[in-house]
């Protein structure tokens, strides 16, 4: 049986500043400058590539299981952009690398989450981001108690947060929603339909044409973007910061995207996505729309963009080496930070698993 | 010293603790203007105001899950579970979130959060108010687990559960709210964690419980004098940490065990004791130990509870027959 395809941006009302071909409307001034640009160009630049290297670690047994973030390089980087990482926070669900470097997490660091290493989930002191989430909508709930309470002493801080169409169907995200809206938590709720939730379409997850709709039930403002568009997604997101700096509550925004691979390292899209669905989408690829739109506009050229990709190649090169260097575990980080103390129990397990007199 | 019971020492804990430390915040159904259906917050709400005693939408799993992201932000949340047997709808956060949170962050996000639920039965609630669900709770790596039986250790043990840089179940006995009284001191202690309490001596069996079966436990231990036998009896006060010492004491003195609980008895936390017994204290032993438990059946309707629930009429059966008497 065929599975319903999902519809395809642009969709009637999504906002879409930058077309599938990269051109903006007469006039249109892009919401960042040259320099933001080309960073936030690189930045999806390295998203790509991180994920292909990702895939060749993957299979040469130096990473684990791992979800690429191709396709929704500009639904992730145009959301974290208005963040300012000194201040705001961001609460990940599991694909949304790019946002948490763009957050100050470092790469090397991500990297060893990947590689099952305990490290990989500890953000560095400073970093405002929490550990990823593997258990779908768990970290909105979250997302609204760390707002409401940042708000509650006095700070302007936001929180931004992730999760999916299909983490959508779960009942935290429905209990986090309207927490948000009742505390009118600072709290940037964005939502990435990608149409899958690993084989089962968006169609299955629900009846509704919008899930930005869904917004008006939690009493807080609801905006779906064109996912795949950067200016879109940065436009709206700080438009949502600002309206959350200001107190005025919080905000779901839909970014419309497509993932254009597997669900992770485990999965194969073929056996589930129509081909036919997978080029419409290709078509529609972030990173060479706005790649487009910068050599369109004397931003970045040929010359740039090889110049960039070389010193990406090396910033993951030493990031990988880095990570493996960091990679050795022990058995004693069992028993870290079970508890700020050992209980009598788990020091005795220590003791027997290494071995000691019980 | 007042003489209290234990809701009214909850009640004065949760105020003392509140003055204390101005980070604290409650969170919870009907705990604002109503006071909490049994008034354990009464007064806090004119006194604190609704930031802090917080009126939440009914959803336990958004209680549960703010309290994480409130702890990140510097809070100290305590959050009431109307009933122990609705934490099943926040069993993900408090399983999946809140317990692990300090783990998978290396220790940077600390959750020292307090997770306060009445439970236990023969009070004639409806459906699903009764069950005693600490078990399944025991199996959570990272979350502590405090079961006062008295109004004294209400007050000890959640100072201590709110101090604690931990997240805390605080599981209350639903039918020693009112009926339990006893003497609280007014000044500011504590009660450790992982320390058993003699609740009372003796020397031929011990009975072994925890929250309101520790009432059950002393009246058997009074009906076991009547009849000659000698029962000690062990208030756990704590699952989690568990005083395994004091368990491998009192079973060495009296070399006779009885475990008394209000869950179901398969997989029950009495299981648990008696491998500790088994491990810790075996050939101390005289007769194998006792359990007496609520059934493997679900937790009934109303008029049969009574029939479920320990009694101190089953746990006297349970201690002749480890005397050896029929």
């Amino acid at each position: 049986m065929n599975a319903t395809p999902t519809e395809v941006p642009p969709r009637e009302g999504a906002l879409c500043r930058l077309d599938a071909g990269g051109a903006v409307a007469d006039g249109y001034q892009p919401p960042l400058d040259d320099a933001e640009l080309r960073a936030a160009f690189r930045l999806m630049l390295l998203t790509r590539l991180l994920g292909e290297r990702g895939v060749s670690l993957q299979r040469q047994g130096r990473l684990g299981t791992i979800a690429s973030a191709r396709g929704q390089e500009a639904a992730m980087i145009g959301s974290a952009w208005p963040l300012d990482p000194r201040r705001d926070w961001l609460v990940p669900q599991y694909r949304e690398l790019p946002s948490m470097l763009r957050m100050g997490w470092p790469l090397d660091r991500l990297l060893l989450y990947y590689r099952g290493h305990p490290l990989g989930s500890v953000p560095p002191e400073g970093i405002n981001v929490l550990p990823v989430q593997i258990a779908l909508a768990a970290q909105l709930p979250h997302a609204a108690g760390l707002g409401w309470g940042l708000r509650r002493q006095g700070s302007d801080a936001v929180v931004l947060t992730y999760f999916g169409e299909g983490a959508a169907s779960e009942g935290d995200a429905h209990e986090a929603l309207n927490l948000a809206g009742v505390k009118k938590a600072p709290v940037i709720f964005v939502l990435q339909n990608n149409g899958w939730a690993i084989s089962t379409p968006a169609a299955k997850q629900t009846a509704a044409a919008s899930l930005a709709a869904r917004a008006a039930g939690y009493g807080m403002v609801g905006e779906q973007v064109d996912g795949n568009d950067l200016f879109a997604v940065y436009e709206a997101t700080a438009r949502a910061v600002t309206r959350a700096r200001a107190g005025e509550g919080p905000t779901l925004i839909e970014a419309l995207t497509f993932r254009l691979g597997p669900h992770n390292t485990t999965d194969d899209e073929k056996r589930y996505v129509d081909a036919d669905e997978f080029a419409d989408w290709e078509a529609r690829d972030p990173l060479l729309r706005l790649r487009a739109y910068l050599e369109g506009c004397d931003v970045l050229d040929e010359a740039a963009e090889a110049e960039m990709r070389e010193s990406i190649e090396a910033e993951i090169g030493a990031a990988v080496e880095s990570m493996e260097a960091q990679s050795q575990t022990s058995s004693g980080q069992l028993f870290e930070n079970v508890y700020a103390e050992l209980t009598p129990r788990l020091r005795r397990q220590r003791q027997e698993l290494e071995g000691g007199a019980a | 010293m007042a003489e209290m019971n234990i809701v009214e020492a909850i009640r004065a804990t949760l105020a003392a603790e509140m003055e204390r430390d101005e980070r604290i915040m409650l969170l919870g159904q009907d705990i604002g203007a109503n006071g909490g259906v049994f008034r354990a917050t009464e007064g806090l709400f004119a006194r604190y105001g609704e930031e802090r005693v917080v009126d939440m939408p009914l959803a336990e799993a958004a209680i549960v899950g703010s309290a994480v992201g409130l702890a990140v932000s510097g809070m100290v949340p305590v959050a009431e579970l109307q009933f122990l047997g609705f934490g099943s709808q926040a069993f993900h956060q408090i399983e999946g979130q809140v317990a692990r949170m300090r783990f998978r962050s290396g220790g940077r996000f600390p959750m020292p959060i307090v997770i306060r639920a009445p439970f236990g039965g023969n009070v004639r609630t409806p459906e699903l108010h009764s069950d005693a669900h600490e078990a399944k709770y025991a199996q959570v790596p990272g979350l502590k687990i405090a079961m006062p039986a008295t109004a004294h250790d209400a007050k000890g043990l959640l100072a201590e559960a709110i101090r604690d840089p931990d997240p805390v179940l605080f599981c209350e006995p639903l039918r020693g709210y009112r009926l339990v009284r006893d003497d609280v001191p007014e000044d500011d202690y504590t009660v450790p964690f992982g320390k058993a309490r003699v609740a009372r001596e003796g020397s031929d069996v011990t009975i072994i419980a925890w929250s309101a079966a520790v009432t059950i436990a002393e009246r058997a231990a009074e009906l076991a004098a009547e009849g000659g036998i000698s029962c000690a009896v062990l208030d756990l006060r704590t699952l989690v940490p568990l005083d395994e010492e004091a368990i491998a004491e009192a079973v060495a003195k009296t070399g006779r065990a009885v475990v008394v609980h209000e869950a179901p008895l398969t997989a029950g936390f009495g299981a648990e004791v008696v491998a500790t017994i088994s491990e810790q204290a075996f050939w101390s032993l005289e007769a194998p130990v006792g359990r007496v438990a609520g059934f493997d059946s679900p937790y009934p309707i109303g008029s049969i509870e009574e029939s479920y629930v320990p009694s101190a009429d089953r746990v006297l059966v349970k201690v002749r027959q480890v005397m050896g008497e029929r």
